[in-house]
């Protein structure tokens, strides 16, 4: 057991980092799936705002994907497959009752992968390691898709506190 | 999964072993770390009423410390069971273990939507084995 919250060599960053990975392919794929399994008239009631939230959500996690994706290029390891990810989704998916359990959804994604973002950078900062990437091009990589999780956790709750 | 919440569950795994309160010298080789530092943790904890500790005996959770145990160990069984079936890591109990200080239950959680769990977890971890006992090394979901 590793007790302290710390990243102490570059198996378990690239872990962290595959990871991320998931966490956006599994934001990704829910966003594509809310849309396509609203009961017809909840679709029909998903106004511009919300269809907009859920399409640039996706967009941003394939970004923050590749972003990640690239710097586990450099420690030389695999990353698993956005179909791959989609298939496990598809097979667990239970999806919300109506468009107030999208935004709900759509919230948790954001809010668990800025805390995932946040822990991970802590860990790192905690580590003396040298790691196989470069220290500070990992750090900015990591502190600007926290910044954007963050973003986009306000944008959530905004179009939630218009709708309330 | 912080520091409080893996010594509860070392706890909860040490009370099953023994089966019966957890002695610091079993928390000190799950924890890997020093039977004073357990000692003080367990102080710590019994402050905040999720452990109880007798002299020469050894600690036993609190209803409320139960509680936590259990989340902290279904926490680390998502890990475990996301490495194996997601990443189909082998050597997944030792980098699971490497893994749990940095994954936040609510991070598991959201793992949780991808991987196929018992619906009797966690009371089908194996305490000895450090892990899920209908969770066999490549059982991979693909």
């Amino acid at each position: 057991m590793s007790l302290g919250q710390r990243v102490s060599n570059d198996r378990q960053l690239t872990r962290l980092l595959q990871i991320g990975v998931v966490l956006e392919e599994v934001v990704e794929s829910r966003a594509a799936h809310h849309l396509e399994t609203l009961p017809p008239d909840e679709r029909d009631a998903v106004d511009g705002e919300v269809e907009t939230l859920l399409v640039d959500a996706a967009e941003e996690s394939a970004d923050h994907r590749e972003r990640l994706e690239t710097l586990i290029d450099d420690l030389e390891a695999e990353t698993v497959s956005y179909e791959e990810i989609n298939t496990l989704v598809d097979a667990q998916y239970g999806p919300p009752e109506d468009t107030d359990g999208v935004l709900y959804d759509q919230l948790a994604n954001e809010e668990t992968a800025y805390k995932f973002y946040d822990d991970l950078i802590a860990a790192i900062d905690a580590s003396e390691t040298e790691f196989a990437v470069d220290r500070d091009r990992l750090l900015d990589t990591l502190t600007t898709i926290r910044e954007e999780e963050k973003e986009g956790a306000e944008e959530v709750t905004e179009i939630m506190e218009r709708r309330a | 999964m912080n520091t409080a919440d893996q010594y509860l569950k070392a706890i909860y795994l040490a009370q099953r072993i023994e089966e019966g309160p957890a002695s610091t010298g079993t928390l000190a080789d799950l924890l890997e770390v020093s039977p004073a530092s357990v000692n003080e943790m367990v102080g710590k904890l019994e402050d905040r009423e999720l452990v109880e500790h007798e002299k020469y005996k050894g600690a036993t959770l609190t209803d409320e410390g139960l509680e936590r145990a259990h989340n902290a160990l279904q926490t680390y069984c998502i890990i475990e069971r996301f490495l194996t079936n997601v990443l189909e890591v082998d050597e997944f109990r030792e980098e699971a273990r490497a893994l749990e200080s940095v994954i936040d239950d609510t991070v598991a959680e959201r793992l949780d939507t991808i991987i196929d769990r018992p619906a009797q977890c966690p009371d089908c971890f194996d305490a000895e084995q450090d892990h899920c006992e209908l969770l066999e090394s490549g059982d991979h979901a693909k």
